[in-house]
């Protein structure tokens, strides 16, 4: 099978209009699954009582965060490098969700910094650093919306993009190189989680469903964008309310 | 089960406030995003359909 066939927005958005609903119902089922085992199969914390419930959310939209940047960069990088339209659109269509997801972690952060760490914010390497990310992506699409043109608008959002993934690491090892308030990460790669197994099955279960929601949403968005910029192509005038 | 009653649920052991101001913000914003993507969608379905 030839992959890069898809590589064109006219052969990528009927694909892409069929996995939405997969993702989507994947994200509908593991959210309903992720959410029972965080309010009813794991039991409350025993020094943060049912505080820690936050984590189900907060963890999982930090961590999406980072990812879709990551990812967005990726595109946005290989726009810039070989000039492919579908590259720069799926850079454009993570934006927002990315931008979402980091306000989400900052918000559920906030909501647990409070009645655990006594207060709502603190300007911590781990904290300003996750701001800093919804600068990045706030200025990216900014960046985007203010270039009328839209191959030139790709090419300056590339280079943000870019020189913004700096920031990815700088985030997730923030916790490690400084001495910051917010706690280290309870789960890594080269040792076991110290966490309970429950409460760790509730959270990556929670991680898929973020994962699939974005997956999904990214979708829609980049059909949307598929459509918009390429409304004088033949095929879309074609597609007739399709 | 860890709860004895709906209300013990909403009140969660006291943290009711940040937990539910966490998770209700979450929806919202999950919530909108979905629907603001619908709404394109449609927008942009009828434009081809209007010939444009």
């Amino acid at each position: 099978m030839n992959w890069l066939r898809y590589s064109s927005p006219q052969t990528f958005y009927p694909l892409a209009g069929k996995m939405v609903p997969w993702f989507m119902g994947a994200a509908v089922i593991l959210g309903v699954v992720g959410l029972y085992i965080a309010f009813f199969a794991a039991p409350k914390d025993f020094q943060q009582g049912d505080a820690y419930r936050i984590i189900f959310i907060h963890v999982p939209a930090a961590w999406m965060s980072m990812f879709i940047y990551l990812v967005m960069a990726f595109w946005a990088g290989i726009g810039l490098a070989f000039n492919t339209r579908l590259s720069s659109m799926m850079a454009h269509s993570l934006a927002p969700t990315g931008a979402l997801m980091t306000f989400i972690a900052l918000w559920t952060g906030a909501f647990w910094g409070r009645p655990t760490w006594g207060a709502w914010w603190v300007w911590d390497a781990r904290l300003t650093s996750e701001l800093i990310l919804l600068f990045l992506y706030l200025g990216y699409l900014s960046l985007v919306a203010a270039i009328d043109d839209p191959r030139r608008a790709d090419k300056a959002s590339a280079v943000l993009a870019l020189v913004g993934a700096i920031n990815v690491p700088i985030i997730y090892f923030s916790v490690k190189w400084w001495n910051t308030l917010h706690q280290g990460s309870s789960v890594s790669m080269t040792r076991a989680p110290s966490m309970a197994s429950i409460m760790l099955t509730g959270m990556l279960v929670m991680v898929f469903a973020f994962w699939a929601y974005s997956i999904a949403v990214v979708l829609m968005r980049v059909r949307c964008q598929i459509r918009d910029r390429e409304r004088d192509a033949a095929w879309v005038k074609q597609l007739e309310g399709s | 089960m860890q709860w004895s009653s709906a209300a013990e649920f909403f009140a969660m052991g006291g943290y009711g406030l940040y937990v539910w101001g966490a998770y209700a913000v979450t929806a919202a914003l999950i919530a909108a995003e979905v629907a603001g993507l619908l709404r394109r969608g449609k927008t942009l379905r009828t434009r081809t359909r209007g010939g444009r």
